[in-house]
């Protein structure tokens, strides 16, 4: 996918001011919240399934190399081909190469976000394949010219049933529908023919399980099950991290994921996928490869951020995450937004490419207290804006500042005598209703903001004065 | 009970009665209350930029200042919790002021949970008539648990009346530098806020923490609001 990190002020300006998506953002805003909050009270013991989510993935971390090789022998021993992707372009280049052994001439997708990092349907595409993306929300984003994701759940949340019956009646050539379920319907039939006709189907991968060599896919439209089974082929594409030791482990884990994603108790599809298709079975691929993918995920392991990478990409920290209900996920550039991508993105495509990401929360720890994989994710923007301030990645008037205020603050007479001019300094410039409303030096603040005005004397003098006057304080 | 009192740089140069209310609330507690003259900054606005030895310089400091103290407290959610929850990253590397800091940590407090959970504070001095609603300020619920405590004393002034905003957990959109870095997100996020309060009716927001309260007054203002109060809560309960 093409990387637009980079402009991510630009971009949350013109979402801030684009007013069919603030009242698409508007409308869904609150419902995964409440729906998460509602779900979650089935649970006997919230906290201690969080905790065990967060052991279960972090054991799979510790030992990654140990269960990934485990998988590959419990895989290969059922019939399953692994390939290892260092980075994304080997990702294309296996699936070319396997469509190219099978003589596919159209494959069919469910969702898989690692697949958007290498942008597979393009290089499907350039290679002279059919691809069709089977998932409602990347099949949206698909026929509207590749519009990019906006959330690692629901790819197309940020459009509204009306820009989807438009676009429909527009591709399709078909009357145009206003119901929701039409529209379902109408996009079941375009699909219908496509599943029938594919030679291979792609899926994600939720979980990657080692001790069976399984892949479990979590849909709730069903169309990842009839991807990969019906096609001769089926290639699941995940990153090394999503491994876990045992189903024992996925049960677990699934008490959390589609509790914290949509609210629901458990996804209306959960399958799990273990080998090709055996003497006398009557369904399952024939030919089943998984693709492992790096692509920046052992760099993470050994680094400071490297429990993002306990992430089961359930969506709760960018549905809690105000700053991502304001702008919505395209300001974030990149394939992950939200609290989960402002780490993610950096870490995968370089700290340089994304300035702001690791800048651009208020650290409110909102997405800390849902994650259900207990990511710290403040704690680990920061360590990020540490790695920035050290490889002097931020502005020089703000980095002087910094240093400035550290310098005088451990100078306590120095501080108060420079803090006594300032304050009244400002409370002069706050005139008679004590707000500045023009700043020269903090015009991001009052540009939209008045600031109010100090009170024109300090607490540290007047706390002395009391004192020098034999008061009780 | 000797009480180090941590004004936090914001109170200091912004708003110094409130730090005389707080005092005013410890002592009506029963705390005899000590202000270190040295103290400035906690190092936060460091730390969440990413400046570590600058952080590190300054947290050394507080720690020395306070730690002859039973406990430190301050008028901030936001303080207490870089105290409370942050200084032990800024020492990991350091094993001897890492123990210094996570035992002055262990006696750390935010205002109100200090006044209901350690002083027990039953009689509230101030006096107030009309509706409030409060916000509850990030690092203050999600680091301090500040929630009933406010609420507690509040409940304690016949005069008022709590009418709770819509989303009082959400963040108003200060984030220290990041207010002025995403001015155009944080204004944003700060009219939200003052939407909330607005339908909330109350004549007063009541929070515990500086930022918040410069953030939101700021955008209040701006939108045309001369009526609304933004009060802290030590402010509201000290009557001063
Ligand atoms: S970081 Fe946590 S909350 Fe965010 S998507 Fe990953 S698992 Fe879910």
């Amino acid at each position: 996918m093409q990387i637009a990190s980079m402009h991510f002020k630009e971009r949350a300006h013109d979402n801030m001011g684009n007013a069919q998506l603030q009242g698409n953002l508007q409308k869904i805003k609150g419902k995964f919240v409440a729906k998460r909050r509602q779900s979650l009270v089935e649970l006997d013991d919230v906290e201690a399934t969080r905790e065990a989510a967060r052991a279960i993935r972090q054991r799979a971390l510790d030992n990654l190399d140990v269960w990934l090789e485990m998988f590959e022998r419990n895989a290969t021993a059922r019939g399953a081909t692994v390939l290892w992707a260092e980075t994304p372009a080997d990702v294309n280049r296996h699936v070319l190469a396997i469509a190219a052994r099978h003589g596919v001439g159209k494959i069919i997708k469910s969702k898989s976000m690692v697949s958007e990092e290498s942008a597979l349907d393009r290089a499907i595409e350039a290679a002279g394949l059919d691809v069709v993306e089977t998932d409602l929300g990347e099949y949206i984003l698909q026929i509207n010219d590749y519009e990019p994701p906006s959330h690692i759940i629901g790819p197309a949340l940020h459009k509204s049933k009306e820009e989807v019956s438009d676009l429909f009646a527009r591709v399709h050539g078909t009357a145009r529908k206003v119901e929701i379920n039409e529209l379902c319907l109408e996009a079941r039939q375009m699909l219908r023919k496509h599943y029938l006709s594919a030679d291979m189907g792609i899926s994600g991968g939720n979980f990657f399980v080692a001790e069976t060599g399984s892949v479990v896919l979590v849909t709730n439209e069903g169309n990842a099950t009839l991807t990969t089974t019906l096609p001769d082929v089926h290639v699941a594409i995940s990153g090394i991290e999503k491994i876990v030791p045992t189903l024992e482990d996925v049960a677990t884990l699934m008490r959390m994921l589609p509790r914290s994603a949509t609210g629901q108790s458990i996804s209306n599809y959960v399958d799990l996928l273990t080998g090709i298709r055996g003497e006398g079975e009557f369904h399952g691929a024939r030919h089943m490869y998984f693709i492992l993918v790096d692509a920046g995920r052992s760099a993470v392991l050994g680094s400071e951020v490297s429990e993002a990478l306990r992430c089961i990409r359930c969506g709760a920290c960018m549905n809690h995450c105000p700053v991502y209900q304001s702008i919505g996920g395209h300001s974030y550039g990149w394939v992950y937004p939200g609290p989960i991508g402002s780490i993610l993105t950096p870490s995968y495509i370089g700290l340089e490419n994304a300035l702001d990401l690791p800048q651009a929360s208020t650290l409110c720890n909102q997405c800390g207290v849902v994650c259900p994989v207990k990511i710290p994710l403040p704690d680990l923007l920061r360590k990020l804006r540490e790695q920035q301030f050290a490889r002097r990645l931020r502005p020089w008037s703000e980095r002087a500042g910094l240093r400035l205020w550290s310098w005088l603050a451990a100078r306590p007479r120095l501080f108060g005598a420079s803090t006594r001019i300032g304050v009244r300094m400002l409370r002069w410039l706050g005139g008679r209703d004590s707000l500045i409303h023009r700043l020269p030096l903090g015009r991001g603040w009052t540009d939209g903001r008045d600031m109010p005005a100090p009170a024109g004397r300090t607490f540290r003098e007047l706390y002395a004065a009391r004192r020098a006057d034999g008061g009780q304080r | 009970m000797r009480v180090g009192f941590f004004v936090t740089c914001l109170v200091d140069l912004m708003r110094p009665a409130i730090g005389f209310a707080a005092i005013k609330l410890l002592e009506a507690g029963g705390a005899e209350v000590f202000v270190p003259a040295t103290q400035t900054c906690c190092g936060q606005p460091g730390y969440n930029s990413g400046d570590r030895d600058g952080a590190i310089a300054l947290a050394t400091k507080l720690v020395a200042e306070f730690e002859a103290c039973d406990y430190l407290v301050a008028p901030s959610g936001s303080c207490t919790g870089m105290i409370k929850t942050h200084y032990a990253d800024l020492f990991r590397d350091d094993a001897p002021m890492l123990a210094r800091a996570e035992a002055l940590g262990a006696r750390t407090f935010e205002l109100t949970d200090f006044l209901v959970n350690v002083l027990k504070l039953d009689a509230v001095p101030g006096t107030f008539a009309g509706t409030v609603t409060y916000h509850d300020s990030c690092a203050g619920l999600r680091e301090m648990g500040v929630k009933a405590q406010p609420r507690a004393l509040l409940a304690r002034m016949p005069g008022v009346r709590l009418n709770e905003m819509t989303e009082c957990e959400t963040c108003c959109g200060f984030g220290g530098t990041f207010s002025i870095k995403y001015g155009e997100i944080a204004t944003r996020l700060a009219d939200d806020k003052c939407g909330h309060i607005a339908a909330s009716g109350a004549d007063a927001v009541v929070l515990g923490d500086l930022g918040c309260m410069l953030n939101i007054e700021g955008r209040l203002r701006r939108r045309g609001d001369r009526r609304t109060r933004v009060l802290h809560i030590a402010e509201l309960l000290a009557g001063d």
